[in-house]
């Protein structure tokens, strides 16, 4: 009996946690697919999918029944342990990032010191979905798209690290929790982190789209061009694993921003009848503030070039951030110097 | 108990993916196999408690240096065949070299076993009540300042000298210069002709021999 109630209760716990988690979480990516379509289509003057269901609210249940049924195909070259071990890689890589987040004060699965180290280990991994989907294709083009894309992120993710340190030095703590409660101040919005780090908030976006192949440094697919880049070869179920992984880390890197600029689950006025709702309430709005500029630029912003993106990631952005984590550190050292000669 | 379990799922799965990367036929499984090697190395720090230990092992071998190798094993059309041809002649260098290491490793265990006070007589005491990030912090930033520094520089050299050997200046290449491009206006790119109905451009620019002119 003892040992149901130390080890087996925690687990089960931890287990329906963590399917909830799974379920809320693949229910809003379906209508964030949704949204991300019709916000595209709204810009273009369109309708978008209006058919499936009222609205077309049903139209990512459908797609996912239609890619449900379709046949794998796998191609007679390919490495086929890699070849489907890709799909699940990125799909399974982008889900466990969820593990640490918290959406409310405490309402995280599992509330770790180095929270957002292991997030930004976790993401650091998805290039290896990229990387093996292209090589176990044994195919040029979706190998070449696999090399370029994985360059892209490779770089992009650099200027993420320093961005997310020079938060790190300001909130003094690498859990997530703590990085919310640090931008808990008087001020409400004007206390958040977008404010004092306004650069390394824009550099943040930035890069957040290029980690996550989004428009306009979608390279990794532009289908205009190289047609699919390194999923090429997948199809059904595969596909849509990589579609999933990949709406999944942008909601990521949407939670991401929420938690590191935008005050996580804090309400913007720390008053009364805004502190009557729920945190989690704010947070899903704030993430969805970030998605909401994801899909505008995906809809405005025309495709950069190859050797643009990489200059855009490593000749601007590395510098800015690099100059900013040591100008912040000063700041935060000497800062005090500063306002005692003043006074 | 649990922890035992964990411990031996990790380094078991460690040993055999390591034993699997010199043993795996293709190359680029061999490097796949390295990756699932770090990964369960940083889940048995984790049951160490040393987290930020752990999540730099993955950030930095498993999302950076592997990434490199894998490249690097992709774009080399090594035939492996032919190398392990030759394996039996290298076999007492490599036997000798595993022997040489199993010894130091049993050396350093045997040190732990005699003197079990030695290593915290010669390291920093971990500080209670903080986490392990800060008592990297505190430790790395004081104690072994220099030593940090001259690891850094080490590796700063290492980098400009792979730059100076393989930067090449060609002359006659395009480049592009991003800020000439930025200040390009419209009157420099292109200028607006008028077209008159049923003459063409003839009328209009110097050169007669222009195809609307002939009429």
């Amino acid at each position: 009996m003892e040992f149901f109630w130390t080890y087996l209760w925690p687990l089960i716990v931890i287990l329906a946690q963590s399917v909830l988690l799974l379920v809320i979480l693949l229910v809003a990516i379906a209508y964030i697919l949704l949204a991300d379509r019709k916000i595209w289509a709204a810009v273009q003057l369109r309708r978008g999918p209006n058919v499936v269901g009222p609205f077309g609210l049903f139209q990512s249940f459908a797609d996912l029944l239609k890619f449900m049924v379709k046949e794998p195909v796998i191609p007679a070259g390919a490495n086929k342990g890699v070849f489907l071990l890709a799909p699940l890689i990125t799909c399974v890589l982008a889900l466990a990032a969820w593990a640490v987040i918290p959406v409310n004060l405490g309402w995280a699965i599992a509330e770790i010191n180095v929270g957002v180290l292991y997030i930004f280990a976790v993401s650091s991994l998805m290039v290896y979905g990229v990387i093996m989907a292209g090589w176990a294709s044994n195919s040029k083009y979706p190998f070449l798209a696999a090399l370029r894309s994985a360059a892209q992120m490779v770089s992009y993710e650099v200027s993420i690290g320093f961005v997310i340190i020079t938060v790190l030095l300001c909130a003094g703590s690498l859990n997530l929790t703590a990085i919310v409660e640090a931008q808990n101040g008087p001020y409400g919005i004007f206390s958040w982190y977008w404010l004092p780090l306004f650069p390394m908030f824009i550099v943040f976006f930035i890069s957040a789209l290029a980690e996550t192949n989004r428009p306009p440094f979608d390279l990794v697919e532009a289908e205009s061009e190289l047609v699919a880049g390194f999923m090429v070869e997948y199809g059904s179920s595969p596909y849509m694993m990589f579609m999933l992984g990949e709406y999944v880390a942008i909601a990521t890197m949407c939670a991401m921003g929420t938690i590191l600029f935008l005050g996580g689950w804090l309400p913007p006025v720390p008053y009364a009848p805004f502190t009557w709702v729920p945190g989690v309430v704010w947070f899903v709005l704030k993430a969805f503030f970030l998605f909401f500029g994801f899909a505008m630029v995906k809809a405005i912003v025309p495709r950069y070039r190859y050797d643009q993106l990489m200059r855009l990631g490593w000749k601007v952005f590395l510098p800015l951030s690099l100059a900013m984590v040591v100008i912040v550190a000063g700041v935060l050292q000497y800062g005090h110097l500063a306002t005692a000669a003043m006074k | 108990m649990i922890a035992a379990l964990f411990f031996y799922l990790f380094a078991g799965i460690l040993v055999a993916s390591a034993f699997m990367v010199i043993a795996s036929k293709n190359p680029v499984h061999s490097v796949l196999y390295l990756i699932l090697a770090f990964v369960n190395a940083s889940g048995l720090f984790v049951m160490m408690g040393a987290e930020f230990l752990a999540m730099i092992l993955v950030v930095v071998y498993v999302g950076a240096v592997a990434v490199l190798f894998l490249f690097v094993v992709m774009m080399l059309d090594v035939d492996f065949a032919e190398l392990k041809r030759g394996v039996l002649q290298y076999l007492p260098v490599g036997l000798l070299l595993g022997g040489i290491f199993l010894a130091e490793l049993l050396l350093v265990v045997g040190a732990w076993v005699i003197g079990p006070g030695v290593p915290a007589a010669i390291t920093a005491p971990i500080p209670a009540g903080i986490t392990n990030t800060e008592a990297i912090g505190l430790v790395l930033y004081t104690r072994y300042v220099f030593f940090f520094q001259i690891s850094g520089m080490i590796l700063l050299v290492a980098m400009i000298g792979a730059i100076v050997l393989t930067l090449r200046h060609k002359e006659r290449v395009k480049r592009q210069d991003i800020s000439v491009q930025n200040a390009r206006t419209p009157e420099m790119s292109m200028h607006v002709v008028k077209v008159r109905q049923g003459q063409g451009l003839g009328s209009n620019t110097a050169s007669s021999n222009t195809p609307g002119s002939a009429s």
